[in-house]
């Protein structure tokens, strides 16, 4: 050791794990110690209505911080003769309790079921407003919660600082499979995915035809990739593609009919991966490929350089193990 | 204080401009360390540690490349790049809060003093880069790195497998060559690099040298590591191989003594490889 520990910190482990996952915060210092602090932290949910008894909360199209507390995803509520059913729980206690009370003053009745669509913290940290008996996702999603929940909220406290006070990890105690869920007079058809993660929830709504992609489908917001495998998306995407709907609503992105956040997920992921490979291929580091610049399309998909910048940092590691020969001599 | 311009012969104009406007960005400091500019609390010290009473001044010409946001504080990666400043013989990268503040070393020979890998952070740090030039004053370039901590006390990922022993040591790697023939190298050992700080109290375990020689044992460049460079060492050097060679040569070494050799062919030509300094932009 030549120096003393200076500022060795109690973090856990797994630190390392749960910052690959998260949007983090590019906060400076001095923002850090800002005015944000000060503010009343509360969400401004606005749901808004995209068919009979079908809201969407929007998230914002930046990346978690202490200004906007996490809420960047988006989070779905549906009215259903049998009860309110939401989709994700968003990115803390305070979101989750903000969120249990509009779906309960839009619907005038009680949540009987919440859906997980994958692990990621934006996604899943409003749990502990909800009674964890009702709480959905399919085994993987649970699976990877139990893996690095912890490791996310550890994270999610230092990106999103004070909206995160009291949230603690709520696993889903039901686990979803392919049997689609009758609600009264509407029936909800989970599709069991992945891609964008290991474990990928997709739900349609029979009723009107909604298609809720969760993260396998951004728009207008460049897609996230820490755990995801793109090949596979591609192939899920190209499914989700297939299927009629009248309205998709994507992970983060606004609402729209067609399946244009399917071919702009397609293409970014492309488009990115290909621009990685070819840098990589000239012999590029990762600090060469991150300064690329990228093709004028992406300029107008908010966190297009940053979440480049991620995927670079996402794939390098697995292109120099898979695409390097072997150089090592017998010593 | 002006430095002189090496190799300058008359005092052209621009050159008299550039001598002049030299002392907006250098802040020469004899006896004391320069005043830090990005206020670390250890700044002194460290620079007392590391460079004793040579000649530190900060120059903006030592760039320093870390990502706007820490993916995973265990793998960070950093360029570090003192090509704007002439006869550079040693580069040392240095995070102020490390536990283990001394990262590497680059000792250049025929390698410009330009490497790109990968560290760890124990929390948000200054990451400096310091070129010695042979007059031996050292030109220290610095930014801040905002990070989650826990980067040096974390297990290495090879402790989670049960036969990371089988792996240690393979090593995989490419050259190229720029158009001005500029050999660029990349090569990834696998190693955990253990810090010796995990709660798993795995002693410090590392790869402390890493020698780039021809193929007929001439050293081209140098490189010692320290505990805070990330698991699997990855590095990307510059260096002029002549144009005969058809090979370059690694010869690693641990802390355990462990030799490890590698032997990476070098391509004639590279036609479609743009120059180091175009690619870059």
């Amino acid at each position: 050791m030549n120096c003393p520990p200076v500022g060795a910190s109690s973090h856990k482990l797994s630190r390392r794990q749960a910052m690959s996952a998260l949007a983090g915060s590019a906060l400076f210092p001095w923002l850090r110690i800002g005015g944000a602090m000060a503010a009343p932290l509360s969400y401004d949910l606005k749901p808004e209505k995209l068919a009979n008894g079908i809201w969407v909360l929007r998230g914002i199209p930046e990346a978690i911080s202490i200004t906007n507390g996490g809420a960047i995803a988006n989070v779905s509520i549906i009215d259903t003769t049998a009860g309110a059913v939401i989709i994700d729980t968003g990115p803390s206690l305070r979101y989750g309790e903000a969120l249990h009370m509009v779906a309960k003053k839009l619907t005038g009745k009680d949540v009987v079921r919440v859906y997980l669509t994958h692990f990621h913290p934006d996604h899943v940290f409003g749990n502990q407003a909800f009674d964890a008996a009702i709480i959905a996702a399919p085994q993987g999603v649970i699976d990877g919660l139990k893996q690095l929940g912890n490791s996310f909220a550890d994270a999610m406290y230092r990106a999103a600082g004070d909206w995160m006070r009291g949230t603690e990890l709520v696993l889903p105690q039901h686990v979803v499979t392919n049997e689609p869920e009758d609600f009264g007079n509407r029936r909800l058809r989970p599709l069991l995915l992945r891609g964008h993660s290991a474990s990928d929830l997709v739900i349609f709504d029979e009723l009107s035809g909604i298609l809720f992609g969760g993260d396998l489908v951004f728009l207008d917001r460049a897609p996230t990739t820490p755990h995801a495998d793109i090949e596979r998306w591609r192939i899920t995407l190209a499914t989700l593609g297939g299927i009629p709907h009248n309205l998709l609503v994507p992970g983060h992105g606004p609402a729209e009919p067609g399946d244009r956040g399917i071919r702009q997920t397609r293409d970014w992921l492309e488009t990115v991966e290909a621009q990685i490979k070819t840098a990589f291929e000239k012999g590029l580091d990762i600090g060469e490929a991150t300064a690329l610049p990228m093709p004028e399309w992406t300029a107008k998909i908010a966190l297009s350089r940053y979440e480049y910048e991620r995927t670079v940092m996402h794939l390098y590691p697995k292109l120099e193990s898979s695409r390097w020969p072997r150089v090592d001599q017998k010593t | 204080m002006i430095r002189t311009a090496p190799h300058r012969k008359t005092a052209r104009p621009l050159v008299r401009l550039c001598l002049l406007l030299m002392p907006l960005y250098t802040f020469p400091a004899t006896a004391q360390a320069p005043a830090d500019p990005l206020h670390s609390p250890v700044w002194e010290t460290l620079v007392k540690r590391t460079f004793g009473d040579a000649r530190v001044v900060f120059d903006d010409r030592v760039k320093i490349v870390v990502p706007s946001i820490v993916e995973n504080q265990a793998q960070v990666p950093v360029t570090a790049d003192a090509r704007a400043i002439p006869n550079v013989v040693q580069v040392i990268v240095l995070a102020d809060l490390n536990p283990i503040q001394h990262v590497l070393t680059l000792r250049t020979g025929k390698a410009q003093p330009y490497i790109s890998f990968r560290m760890k952070v124990e929390q948000a740090t200054p990451i400096r880069v310091a070129a010695m030039t042979s007059g031996g004053t050292w030109h220290v370039g610095g930014v801040y790195l905002d990070a989650t901590g826990g980067g040096c006390s974390a297990s290495a990922m090879a402790r989670n497998e049960a036969d990371w022993s089988d792996t240690v040591g393979q090593a995989q790697g490419k050259v190229w060559r720029d158009l001005d023939g500029t050999a660029r190298v990349r090569l990834r050992v696998r190693h955990p690099m253990d810090t010796g700080l995990a709660k798993d109290n795995t002693p410090a375990f590392y790869i402390e040298k890493l020698d780039v020689r021809r193929a007929n044992g001439e050293p081209l460049a140098g490189l010692e590591l320290f505990e805070p460079v990330s698991e699997d060492p990855t590095v990307t050097l510059l260096m002029r191989v002549p144009a005969s060679d058809a090979s370059l040569l690694f010869e690693g070494r641990d802390n355990n003594g462990t030799v490890y050799k590698s032997v990476l062919p070098v391509p004639l030509h590279q036609s479609w490889m743009p120059a180091a300094t175009e690619a870059r932009q």
